[in-house]
C-alpha cells in the first residue's frame, strides 16, 4: 500500500510541531510534503527579540535544520508561497509552480502583523516584526548609525521591539494609543511600574498618542500625530498586533470568521483539511502564544495518525515579556467585577506587585505579577486546576515556599543562582550542567531535562528549581507545564483520565487499559506499570489480579533493595509495641541468617540489612512462626503507625493514644495506596509521636481527638492541616478509613497525601470527609471492602508460592 | 545437567541454564558464575535474553528490574537497558555484556563466549 500524503502549508512553529508530533505517533504513515513562504527552515519566531537585542544568533533559535527535513524524508519547499488549492482535486500549487497532491491538509500559515491605514506606511524605513527579514532591516538601521527610531504600539511585541533596538544604541520612543502598556496583559499599577522601569533604561514614551502620517519623501523621516505634534524618525516599527493569514483559506472557500473555523479536533469545514497555529480560530479564539499552539499541534498529530481519541478545549495563556532584568507574568482574567475579590501586594520602593483575582468559588481567575514573578508557574497552575484556595488564602500572595515548606522545594529563584549551585542533590547535578543541556542539546520540556542531565528524576523535589532554569532559559518559550501533564511517554492520557476509563468502562487488566487507551509501547514502562496496576487494583479490588512483574523489585519481592542488590526485612510492630519474646525472635533469625546489620528505623520498627534474596523466604518462614507479619516497609502502602505511650503511662497523657493507635494499624495495614502512608497517633498536644508531619495524625485532647492530615516530614517538609475534632475513637477509626480512601480514590501514582491536598485543596478534602456524613460513610465502606482483599500476609503467601516456583533461588549454578 | 557442546557446530558454547517456564513472563532469573551474575530474561513474546546482571551506571542488579518489550529498567536508579544489546537506552551511557541465548524444546540455553568481557 502506498503511503498517504500530507501536505503542510507553513513551515513555522505550528506547522512543524503538529509533523514532529505526527512523526512521534506515526511516523511512516505519511509522505510529508512542507511549503513554507520565508527562505528559512523552522525557527524559533518568540525567540526574534534576544536576536534583535545581540543576545542570541539567528542560528541560536533554528529548531530543525535542514538535515532535520531530510531525515524524516519530508519534501520541503521553502521561499514558495501556496497561490492555490484545488479541494476536488486535493492538488496545491505554489507561486513559482510547484505542486502537490494531498490526502490531508495542514494549513499553519500563521498571522501577518497589522499595518495601520496611514500616509506613508510604505516609506522605506518603515518595518513590522515578524521574521528574519525584519530584524535585519532593523539591525541595519541601527548599524548604519541612524539615530531615531519609533515604535508604534505598546504590547508585548513592541516593548521587545524598542528593548532591542534600544541595545542597538537608538534611542527610541514607544507610540501607544491607549494610556498603559500591555493593557491585555497588565492591570494599570503593574503597567505603570514598567513604564517607569523602562523608562529608567532611556525608553521614551507617547503614551495616548494616535499616529496620524508617517512623514518623508524618498525615506521615513517622522511621525505625525493627531494632536499635529511630529517627532523625528528614521525607523518605523509597526507592532500594533496580528491579524490571523487567512488568504488562501478564504480563497479556498474554508469558513473563516477572524480565522479558519476549527473544531475540537482542529479540522476545518473541510474534514480532509486540518489547521493549527495562530490561523486557526477555535471556539471563537485566535491565539497568537506558543503553548495554545503547541496543544493544537499535539490534538491535530493524534487526529492525522487516525488515533482520533484527543480533543483540544481550548487553551489558558499566560505571557511574559522577555526583556532582561523586567520581570512580568500575567495569566488569565484580571479584569475583576462583580462576585471576584482582589488580592494585592504592592512593594513601590522595590519595584514589586502582585495581584490574584479569585472568583466566587474561590478559585484563583487571574493573576499579574511585577517585579516578583517566581511563583508564577504555580498560581498558573492553580489557575488552570480550579484549585479551591480559601485555606491558603492568608498565605497566598506570600508564594509557595511559605506553605508550611521549610526543604528544598521553595527555592524561588533559580534565575539568580550560581552554575555551580547544586540544584538537584540526589544526582549532584549543578545549575551550570543543566543551562548548557538546555542550550546543546535543545531541550524544551522537564522530561528531556531528566532524561539528559537526571537532574529532578530522584526524589523530584528540586522539579520546582528546573521548571524555573528551563523558563529562565528558554525565556518566554518554555510553557510551565502543559495544562494536561501525560501520564509518561507511553500515552499523551493524564492520570485523572486513565483512572476515569478504569473506572467507566470496568477495565481490570493492564492490558485492556493499554489497548483501550491506544498505548504507544505495548508493555509500557517503568513507571506507567506499577501506576496502572495500582489504579486497577484500587478501583477493582474483589476482581482484579495484582500483577508482581508490574510491580517495582520492592512490592514484587516484599523487601526493600538496598545499594547492594541485598533487601532488608522489617517485621510490624503493632503501634511499635513489642515483647520480650518478639525481640528473642528477632534476635534469633538475625543469628541464624547472619544478617549484617539491625537497625531500629524512624517509625518504630526494627530492619534487619543486608539479607541476600534466596534467604527471604526463610526469614519470612521463622517471622511468621513467631507471630510476625510483613511490614510494608517497602511500599507504596499503609507503613507504621507511630505512637506514644498515651495516658497508660504518661503522666500528660489525655488518651489510650498506644491502643487506638494499634487498632488503626489493624485496620490500615496491608492497604496499597498511591504513594507510602504514615499514621501516629499522640496522647496530648506536646506530640512526642509528631503526628503533624503525618498522612495522617491524630492528637488526642482532653475533650477528645484532633484529626490532622496531610504533613510529610521528607523531601518536603510540611505540617498537617487540622481536619477537624472528632470525640470517640469510633469516629477516628471512620475518618482515617474515609480520608484514606478519597486519597486512594483521587491522588495520582507516587503522589503523597500532602500535594495531593494542595492540588486539590483542603475544602475538597473537607467537603468529602468531614461535611457529608454519608459520604464519609461510603468512602469507609469502600475503604473496609477494599481491605477484605488487601489483608493477607504478603510473607505467608510468598513462603507458600516459593515452596512450588523458587524463584527466590537461582536458575543454575555455574561452577 | 552438563555442558553440551552445540551440533549446530556454530562455534558457540551452549549451556543449557534451565525450563523455559521457570523464567516468569517479563520477568527474570538468575544464573551464578564465578565471573558474576547472568541476568536470563523471557518477554511476553517468550524471547529470551542474557545479560550480565550489572547496571552500567551503579552496578544495580538488572534481573531485578521491570521488563518491557526489550528493555528493562534497573532497580536502583531506573536507567533503561536493551536486552539484546546491552546497551543503555539513549541519551543515557554505558554497557553490560550480553550473552547468545537459545529456547530448545522449552530449555533455555546461553552461550558464555564473552564471559570474560
Amino acid at each position: 500500500m502506498s503511503k498517504r500524503k500530507l501536505v503542510v502549508i507553513g513551515n513555522g512553529m505550528a506547522g512543524v510541531r503538529a509533523v514532529e508530533e505526527l512523526l512521534n505517533l506515526a511516523p511512516d504513515l505519511y509522505d510529508i510534503t512542507i511549503f513554507g513562504a520565508e527562505l528559512h527552515v523552522n525557527y524559533n519566531r518568540i525567540l526574534l527579540s534576544p536576536v534583535l537585542c545581540g543576545e542570541k544568533s539567528p542560528a541560536d533559535i533554528i529548531l530543525n535544520d535542514e538535515n532535520w527535513y531530510a531525515e524524516h524524508g519530508i519534501t520541503l519547499h521553502v521561499g514558495k508561497r501556496v497561490t492555490e488549492v484545488d479541494r476536488h482535486q486535493r492538488i496545491v500549487r505554489a507561486d513559482d509552480g510547484t505542486e502537490a497532491a494531498y490526502d490531508r491538509l495542514l494549513l499553519a500559515t500563521g498571522s501577518d502583523p497589522f499595518i495601520i491605514p496611514v500616509p506613508g506606511r510604505d516609506l522605506p524605513g518603515v518595518t513590522t516584526f515578524r521574521d528574519f527579514k525584519d530584524v535585519d532591516t532593523m539591525l541595519a538601521a541601527a548599524k548604519s548609525g541612524k539615530r531615531h527610531a519609533v515604535v508604534i504600539g505598546g504590547g508585548l511585541l513592541g516593548l521587545e521591539a524598542a528593548n532591542g533596538l534600544l541595545k542597538q544604541g537608538m534611542e527610541v520612543t514607544v507610540v501607544h494609543l491607549v494610556q498603559s502598556l500591555m493593557e491585555r496583559q497588565l492591570d494599570a499599577p503593574a503597567s505603570l511600574l514598567l513604564q517607569r522601569s523602562l523608562e529608567q533604561r532611556g525608553l521614551a514614551f507617547r503614551m495616548a498618542a494616535q499616529t496620524e502620517a508617517i512623514l518623508g519623501e524618498t525615506h521615513v523621516t517622522g511621525v505625525r500625530f493627531k494632536d499635529g505634534t511630529e517627532i523625528p524618525a528614521d525607523l518605523v516599527v509597526m507592532a500594533v498586533g496580528i491579524r490571523p493569514n487567512v488568504t488562501l483559506a478564504r480563497q479556498m472557500g474554508l469558513h473563516c470568521e477572524r480565522g479558519v473555523v476549527v473544531s475540537d479536533t482542529l479540522q476545518t469545514y473541510d474534514p480532509a483539511i486540518y489547521a493549527v497555529g495562530e490561523c486557526a480560530q477555535h471556539r471563537g479564539i485566535a491565539y497568537g502564544l506558543v503553548a495554545p499552539l503547541y496543544e493544537q499541534a499535539k490534538v491535530c498529530a493524534n487526529h492525522l495518525a487516525g488515533l482520533g481519541y484527543a480533543r483540544y478545549t481550548g487553551s489558558v495563556t499566560a505571557t511574559k515579556l522577555k526583556v532582561t532584568g523586567i520581570d512580568l507574568f500575567s495569566a488569565g482574567d484580571f479584569s475583576g467585577g462583580e462576585g471576584t475579590h482582589d488580592i494585592v501586594f504592592q512593594d513601590p520602593g522595590r519595584g514589586v506587585y502582585k495581584r490574584l483575582v479569585l472568583d466566587e468559588h474561590n478559585c484563583i481567575k487571574g493573576c499579574v505579577l511585577y517585579g516578583d514573578t517566581g511563583d508564577g508557574a504555580w498560581y498558573f497552575q492553580l489557575l488552570r486546576e480550579r484549585t479551591d484556595v480559601s485555606d491558603i488564602r492568608d498565605m497566598l500572595l506570600f508564594g509557595q515556599a511559605h506553605l508550611g515548606d521549610s526543604g528544598r522545594g521553595g527555592g524561588s529563584n533559580a534565575a539568580s543562582l550560581p552554575d555551580t549551585a547544586e540544584i538537584c542533590g540526589c544526582n549532584g547535578v549543578c545549575k551550570g550542567t543543566i543551562v548548557n543541556a538546555i542550550v546543546d542539546k535543545k531541550l524544551f520540556t522537564l522530561e528531556e531535562v531528566r532524561a539528559h542531565t537526571k537532574a529532578s528524576s530522584s526524589c523530584g523535589s528540586c522539579t520546582g528549581l528546573v521548571e524555573q532554569i528551563l523558563a529562565s532559559t528558554l525565556g518566554g518559550d518554555y510553557s510551565a507545564a502543559p495544562s494536561k501533564k501525560a501520564m509518561c511517554r507511553c500515552t499523551d492520557h493524564s492520570h485523572d483520565e486513565v483512572r476515569k476509563a478504569i473506572r467507566e468502562h470496568h477495565l481490570t487488566t493492564a492490558e485492556a487499559v493499554r489497548a483501550f487507551m491506544n498505548w504507544r509501547n505495548p508493555d509500557g514502562c517503568s513507571s506507567c506499570r506499577p501506576a496502572i496496576n495500582y489504579y486497577l487494583i484500587a478501583t477493582w479490588p474483589a476482581e482484579v489480579s495484582d500483577d508482581p512483574q508490574s510491580r517495582f523489585i520492592n512490592e514484587r519481592v516484599h523487601a526493600n533493595i538496598q545499594k547492594d542488590g541485598t533487601y532488608s526485612v522489617i517485621p510490624r510492630i503493632w503501634g511499635g509495641v513489642t515483647t520480650a519474646g518478639e525481640l528473642r525472635a528477632i534476635a534469633d533469625v538475625a543469628e541464624k541468617y547472619k544478617v549484617p546489620t539491625i537497625k531500629i528505623t524512624g517509625g518504630q520498627r526494627i530492619d534487619l540489612l543486608g539479607v541476600k534474596k534466596e534467604d527471604l523466604p526463610g526469614i519470612w518462614a521463622d517471622l511468621n512462626q513467631a507471630g510476625f507479619v510483613s511490614g510494608h516497609a517497602y511500599g507504596k502502602a499503609l507503613r507504621t503507625v507511630k505512637t506514644c505511650v498515651g495516658k497508660e503511662w504518661c503522666r500528660f497523657g489525655t488518651q489510650d493514644s498506644t491502643s487506638l493507635g494499634i487498632d488503626l494499624e489493624k485496620m490500615t495495614w496491608g492497604t496499597w495506596t498511591p504513594h507510602k502512608v504514615k499514621l501516629a497517633v499522640s496522647g496530648c498536644p506536646r506530640n512526642c509521636a509528631e503526628a503533624t508531619i503525618k498522612d495522617f495524625g491524630v492528637v488526642c485532647v482532653d475533650s477528645g481527638y484532633e484529626l490532622h492530615v496531610g504533613g510529610n516530614g521528607g523531601v518536603k517538609v510540611r505540617a498537617t492541616d487540622l481536619l477537624c475534632n472528632v470525640k470517640t475513637e469510633a469516629e477516628v477509626a471512620e475518618y482515617c478509613a474515609a480520608f484514606l480512601q478519597l486519597y486512594r480514590e483521587e491522588a495520582h501514582y507516587l503522589e503523597r497525601t500532602a500535594p495531593w491536598i494542595e492540588r486539590v485543596g483542603l475544602a475538597h478534602v473537607k467537603q468529602h470527609v468531614v461535611e457529608d456524613a454519608e459520604e464519609r460513610r461510603k468512602l469507609a465502606e469502600r475503604f473496609y471492602e477494599s481491605q477484605r482483599y488487601a489483608q493477607v500476609d504478603p510473607w505467608a503467601q510468598m513462603v507458600e508460592q516459593e515452596r512450588e516456583t523458587h524463584q527466590f533461588a537461582p536458575l543454575r549454578r555455574l561452577a | 545437567m552438563s555442558t553440551t557442546p552445540n551440533p549446530a557446530a556454530d562455534g558457540l558454547q551452549w549451556i543449557e541454564v534451565g525450563a523455559l517456564e521457570a523464567i516468569p513472563v517479563l520477568g527474570a532469573r538468575i544464573v551464578e558464575h564465578p565471573d558474576g551474575d547472568i541476568a536470563v530474561f523471557r518477554n511476553r513474546a517468550d524471547e529470551v535474553f542474557a545479560l550480565r546482571d550489572r547496571c552500567p551506571h551503579r552496578g544495580g542488579p538488572l534481573s531485578q528490574g521491570i521488563v518491557c518489550e526489550r528493555k528493562v529498567y534497573c532497580p536502583l536508579h531506573n536507567m533503561a537497558i536493551a536486552l539484546d544489546t546491552g546497551q543503555a537506552i539513549a541519551p543515557d551511557e554505558g554497557e553490560t555484556a550480553c550473552f547468545p541465548t537459545r529456547v530448545e524444546n522449552g530449555r533455555v540455553f546461553i552461550a558464555l563466549h564473552e564471559a570474560s568481557a
